[in-house]
């Protein structure tokens, strides 16, 4: 590591005229969530709310650098508006010319968009957990592993190249794995974490090759590069297609995307503010923003690419949305509706609608995130997540109930909340693909309108038997109550981001979004046809869900009509977790794995052990034979000779020193002898 | 005086000395054979100086460092055999078998 600082190249590549105040040190801002994980980590448990205080201090750290940066960018915007960013970066790892990995960060309208989403939901979030983690197992593991996923999305957020947000990619998997199996004791939990794992996973294979074949093309991982290679017809139409298609891989994988959506509902097992966080406003977005990021990529491949993005967007919304009408599980409404707006911007990216997508992760980031935090305070209250356990809450909990109000209706797009403006802009987009002659932006239109009717119907579905109506709860052990403060101030602030944050992006002159985040020229034209269509579809669904499930108005069991096979079908969510079940989980675990493991245990561990007894066998004879018989064995018995030889010339020595003088003449006598007579 | 005379002499003095130190016990008489034995050596030395010396004496000053040594060897000697005689009560060399195995 010192090696690689020492040799690190520093160089900043601006293109914009002046370099940012705040921008430059935009890179200590996921180093501050890092270094809180590692501090709760170390020493949380000896504070006396177990942690909580550092997570919560780092998140306000982190948002008002995210702040700054983002006023920062927007200044800088605001006097140049073909501003690309900030860029600055030190290599990190050099494999020779044309390869260099690149340590860095880049800062642009998008980046900043997101920096400002993930630190305030981020921070929205800790508050809350503070107080609803209270007295629970693991809290301190709990905030360590937030700070953890909070750095994670911003290195994604901030990355300048592909490895390293693939780097932060899987550091969002690793946290989100943790946290959805915190009450690991129960087996479903973590059944749920494995299942979010493994399924993104699959989506990830396809990310890497993605980037490989980005890499192999364009001989750098630099975004900045890479788009504007592809803008440039830098690189072959092909190339780009495969390339899209692969890194789409990726975003359905992460954003829960069909056919790899079912991870998304289990993951409800991991403590509700996590949902909010994690698996709502900020992780399941980033494969939104991966395509937002490498969007020039999408654009210049042929358009099969951008059609698969619109068609599988268009696909999970209505799907996802009809799945939400069934669930008695109020987070599982939840999640379904994530699902379904997800797909909203996935098809809205699809259809081009890049400023309108991003608009949405903006929106949809605010109200999910109070919905989800709201709903933690109705399960917090009523001790279920069930919506049959609910019901007349809404004098119990006024906060709660008005904020999650809120919130539905922001998800439900009714004027002037902020769902309505981004949905409208999404649906404006997809109306001019369709005029424009695009069958898919034509499918695209025709699904995001029906969701638009479908959303609006679950949102009353939910409202109805979560707040009103008679109390379906056990009022003898159950004495729902408002939540305290540190639970409700976070839902009173994101209610009012609920409601105006949308208005940054209000179509006309008044369009800042826009200005912050846009592709090309595009701009969003308000229909006023459409949003009369879209806004009349959705009071359509309220009205159609508030009558069914509010005033009882149609007393159709739907088990008994025409619909009672559609009605199974979404109740088993389309058959299709059996499917992958008895698809892929079975034969993997129960032949491949077995197979694995017969192999693993006869054929490898057969052979390492058979090299084990040779090599025990060669000691043993080593030591034995060799060193103990033949080494030892010489020696000794030198030995023996010798104290045997001694043990019987002993005796020549007398003691009787005249033999000793009669034995010296004898000799001299004899070398005299030999001398007079032989002449030697 | 013919150097043959001479050398019959002193290898019978020199035989006399081998056959005191070999063959008799006392420590005292086997001092004095090696006495013998180192005159002997020494009339030798003489009778060959008178042969091949010249004028130079260097067979007479050879007699008389043996003489000195032989002096210092016999007063060790006899030293020794005090002690002996002291702890064991015996100048026969036959019992006194200190070096033994």
């Amino acid at each position: 590591m010192v090696s690689l600082l020492a040799t690190a190249a520093e160089h900043g590549t601006e293109t914009a005229a002046s370099g940012g105040g705040a921008m430059e040190l935009a890179w200590v801002i996921p180093v501050i969530a890092m270094v809180s994980a590692a501090l709760i980590w170390a020493i949380g448990k000896r504070l006396p709310m177990r942690g909580a205080e550092i997570g919560v201090a780092a998140m306000i750290a982190v948002f008002i650098g995210g702040l700054l940066v983002f006023f920062d960018a927007i200044a800088h915007i605001n006097a140049d508006a073909e501003w690309h960013g900030f860029e600055k970066a030190v290599t990190w790892m050099n494999f020779g010319p044309g390869s260099t990995v690149e340590l860095g960060y880049m800062v642009d309208g998008l980046a900043a968009v997101m920096m400002v989403i993930v630190g305030f939901v981020a921070l929205m979030v800790h508050i809350y957990a503070a107080s609803y983690m209270k007295g629970e197992v693991r809290v301190t593991h709990f905030f360590a592993t937030l700070s953890l996923f909070t750095g994670s999305m911003l290195t994604v957020v901030l990355a300048n190249n592909l490895l390293m947000m693939l780097v932060g990619w899987e550091g969002m998997g690793l946290s989100s794995y943790l946290l959805i199996g915190h009450w690991w004791e129960k087996h479903e939990n973590s059944s749920a974490a494995i299942k979010a794992f493994l399924t993104t996973r699959v989506g990830d294979i396809g990310f890497m090759f993605g980037i490989f074949v980005l890499f192999w093309a364009a001989g750098s991982f630099n975004v900045a590069h890479i788009n504007e290679l592809a803008a440039d017809g830098g690189i072959a139409r092909g190339t780009l297609t495969v390339a899209a298609l692969l890194l789409f891989c990726g975003a359905v994988g992460k954003s829960a995307q069909f056919p790899l959506h079912t991870w998304l509902p289990d993951a409800m097992a991991g403590p509700t503010p996590v949902s909010a966080l994690i698996h709502a406003a900020t992780m399941v977005v980033a494969g939104v923003y991966l395509v937002a990021r490498m969007f020039p990529v999408f654009d210049n491949a042929f358009d099969v690419a951008l059609d698969v993005v619109a068609v599988i967007g268009s696909i999970t919304t209505v799907i996802a949305a009809l799945l939400a009408l069934v669930q008695q599980d109020l987070k599982r409404v939840l999640a379904y509706s994530t699902i379904s707006q997800l797909a909203y911007m996935i098809a809205g990216l699809g259809v081009g609608a890049y400023t309108a997508s991003v608009f949405h992760i903006w929106t949809h980031a605010w109200f999910k995130a109070l919905l989800f935090l709201a709903a933690g305070s109705v399960i917090h209250a009523v001790h279920s997540n069930n919506m049959t356990d609910m019901g007349g809450l809404f004098r119990k909990m006024p906060i709660t109930s008005i904020t999650y109000i809120v919130g539905g209706l922001a998800l439900a797009a009714f004027p002037p909340f902020a769902g309505f403006w981004s949905k409208d802009e999404l649906v404006v987009g997809a109306y001019e693909a369709a005029t424009a002659g695009s069958r898919a932006g034509t499918l695209t239109l025709v699904a995001m309108l029906l969701t638009a009717f479908l959303t609006a119907c679950y949102v009353a579905r939910m409202l109805a038997l979560t707040f009103f109506g008679k109390p379906r709860y056990d009022p003898e052990h159950v004495h729902p109550h408002e939540s305290p403060k540190l639970m409700t101030y976070p839902l009173i602030a994101l209610a009012a981001l609920a409601v105006a944050g949308g208005w940054v992006g209000i179509p006309g002159e008044m369009n800042q979004f826009g200005r912050w985040v846009h592709y090309g020229d595009e701009h969003a034209a308000f229909n006023p046809m459409i949003a009369i269509l879209s806004t009349g579809l959705a009071l359509a669904g309220f009205a159609a869900g508030w009558a069914i499930f509010r005033m009882g108005k149609v007393k159709i069991d739907v088990r008994k009509t025409a619909l009672a096979p559609f009605y199974r079908l979404l109740l088993n969510r389309y058959y299709l977790d059996d499917i992958y079940f008895k698809g892929i989980v079975r034969p993997v675990r129960d032949r491949l794995s077995a197979a694995a493991y017969w192999i693993n245990q006869k054929v490898l561990d057969g052979a390492v052990n058979a090299a084990g007894m040779v090599a025990v066998a060669s000691g043993r004879f080593a030591y034995r034979d060799v060193d103990q018989g033949l080494i030892d064995g010489l020696v000794n018995n030198l030995a023996r000779l010798t104290g045997r030889t001694g043990d019987k010339l002993k005796f020549w020595q007398t003691g009787n020193m005249q033999r000793y003088a009669a034995a010296m003449f004898l000799g001299v006598a004899t070398l005299v002898g030999a001398f007079v007579f032989f002449r030697i | 005086m013919p150097l043959n005379w001479v050398l019959v002499l002193t290898t019978f003095l020199f035989c006399v000395g081998v056959y005191g130190v070999l063959a008799r016990r006392n420590a005292v008489i086997v001092l004095m054979s090696i006495e013998i034995m180192l005159n002997a050596v020494n009339l030798n030395f003489i009778a060959f100086n008178g042969v091949v010396g010249g004028e130079r004496l260097i067979g007479q000053v050879f007699a008389l460092f043996v003489i000195a040594i032989a002096a210092a060897e016999l007063g060790i000697g006899l030293a020794i055999v005090l002690l002996i005689y002291r702890n064991s009560f015996t100048v026969s060399l036959d019992e006194v078998n200190l070096l033994r195995w």
